[in-house]
């Protein structure tokens, strides 16, 4: 399983990858494994406003349904409109083309609430 | 892995985990879900050849010089249309024509039956036709332990199969089965059924044997990439050709009629439930089965409600991403008279609305 150093981690299995003040955000290789066959991405509006933990869309596989949790507060700038028609991103690239959005942070300390790569494996393995 | 402490396990199931096999709890039992990808193992059995473990399944054996009599009591298909080495599918009814389960028929000799059940009402089915055998000369025993079994489904079944005995599996029609076979040295018996909408069969043998017999249908059919298939394409795959699953199409609530299995009734005969299905008919069905296709973006679920102009009239029983024909759909219980193709529905996703369509199924049917 993959755990890229340069991105952070929630407890919700999403990644965080910063960039000055904007947030990529998506599912961590972890998360992809766990729901299998992804089918469908429900994603925000660009636009919409959410507060770190918020549910901020719906992740469905095959079988279930997950909500996925905001690692950060911010506002939504940027949507992947590639998922609508090839949902397998997801799985494929968990960390690359299977990106979800990008939000403009509205309080990047919240950052320092997250997990390191390091961290993250290490809370993986105990929940196993 | 403690969540599957005190689960039951089939016979295969260290063999499950040695393949990677994702468990599940499923019915009180622990159960591979998939190994590699339910889109992958799903096309597998559409395509090729897939291996299942159902050794869950329970077994009720009914003997004894009442047994026809008996089952033509209990169940709602004709037994006459039984002989020794053929099946057939019925439901077991409530008085109220509500559905204790849905099951296969083995006629084994006469007045010698074995019923095939789902692992989740075994215990029930079993109390169920214990308690009304009175004033019927039969034995019946809950013989579930005493079986693996093993489904290969898929249009290279019968290849993979025939590799493995000198028996002539043509000879064995849809519905039917040969017991005390020989299948790579292992004695089985083995049903031309399935619960796939594939061509296929189903193998029953002693459960010290299913892991070998396993090992040797997966050497079998690797000509034909043949894959172990787990609970996740299962569900997919007789969702597309529309068998119904206890617990989600069926359940107490539920009658034969509604949910379009008058195939498996016969009114010729009494049986636990003919009044109330009698009842059912003279009066109107209070909902219907239908398939539907979503016309909008969205995945239908189980229990999803089912809305037409603003008023709620149902709710979903299956849905998911259709592997074979990529598209979203469901079964859904509606009011009879939106039960035509072309009718149009709202599904409720998270509290919006999404349009769907009523369509005819099974969804898929394979051509033969």
């Amino acid at each position: 399983m993959n755990f890229p150093d340069d991105l952070l981690y929630s407890e919700d299995h999403e990644w965080l990858r910063v960039e000055g003040n904007r947030g990529i955000i998506g599912i961590t290789d972890y998360a992809q494994e766990e729901l299998g066959d992804v089918v469908f991405v429900e994603l925000p509006s660009v636009g919409e406003e959410f507060k770190a933990g918020d549910n901020f869309g719906v992740v469905e596989s095959v079988k279930s349904v997950s909500d996925m949790y905001i690692p950060v507060s911010g506002r939504v700038v940027e949507i992947n409109e590639d998922l609508d028609g090839a949902p397998e991103l997801v799985n494929e690239d968990p960390y690359g083309k299977g990106w979800m959005i990008v939000v403009e942070m509205t309080d990047p300390e919240e950052t320092s609430d997250l997990m390191s790569a390091s961290e993250y494996e290490a809370f993986v393995k105990e929940s196993e | 892995m403690n969540e599957l402490d005190g689960l039951k396990k089939t016979p295969l199931f260290e063999l499950h985990n040695k393949l990677g096999a994702k468990i599940v709890e499923f019915g009180g039992w622990a159960m591979p879900v998939q190994y590699s990808s339910i889109l992958e193992e799903h096309r597998a059995v559409r395509e090729r050849v897939g291996i299942f473990d159902v050794s869950h399944m329970g077994e009720i054996s009914v003997k004894g010089r009442d047994a026809f009599d008996f089952l033509q009591y209990v169940l709602t298909n004709n037994m006459g249309k039984l002989e020794p080495g053929k099946i057939v599918y019925s439901l077991m009814l409530y008085e109220s024509g509500g559905t204790v389960d849905d099951l296969l028929v083995y006629q084994i000799g006469e007045n010698d039956y074995l019923l095939v059940v789902n692992a989740s009402n075994t215990e029930k089915d079993f109390n169920w036709i214990k308690e009304h055998a009175q004033g019927f000369e039969v034995e019946m025993d809950n013989i579930s332990s005493m079986y693996g079994e093993v489904a290969v489904q898929g249009p290279k079944a019968e290849a993979t199969l025939q590799k493995l005995t000198d028996f002539d599996l043509k000879s064995i029609p849809y519905y039917g089965f040969k017991e005390d076979i020989g299948i790579s040295g292992i004695k089985v018996l083995i049903s031309r059924t399935g619960y796939t909408g594939e061509d296929g069969f189903e193998v029953y043998m002693a459960p010290d044997k299913a892991g070998e017999l396993w090992e040797a249908i997966m050497e079998a059919g690797k000509e034909y990439d043949i894959l172990p298939c787990g609970l996740g394409a299962r569900d997919t795959l007789r969702f597309e050709a529309r068998m119904p699953l206890y617990g989600h199409e069926l359940d107490e609530n539920t009658t034969p009629l509604e949910a379009g299995l008058s195939f498996a009734v016969s009114f010729d005969k009494d049986f636990i439930g003919k009044d109330a299905l009698l009842k059912e008919k003279e009066e109107g069905l209070k909902k219907k089965l239908v398939g539907f296709e979503m016309v909008d973006k969205g995945i239908p679920r189980k229990d999803y409600e089912v809305y037409r102009d603003g008023e709620k009239v149902g709710y979903v029983t299956t849905g998911t991403h259709s592997p074979t024909l990529e598209k979203n759909i469901g079964l859904a219980y509606v009011k009879p008279g939106l039960a035509k193709a072309g009718e149009e529905l709202s599904i409720m996703i998270r509290g919006k609305a999404n349009r769907a369509v009523v369509v005819k199924t099974p969804f898929y049917k394979r051509q033969v």
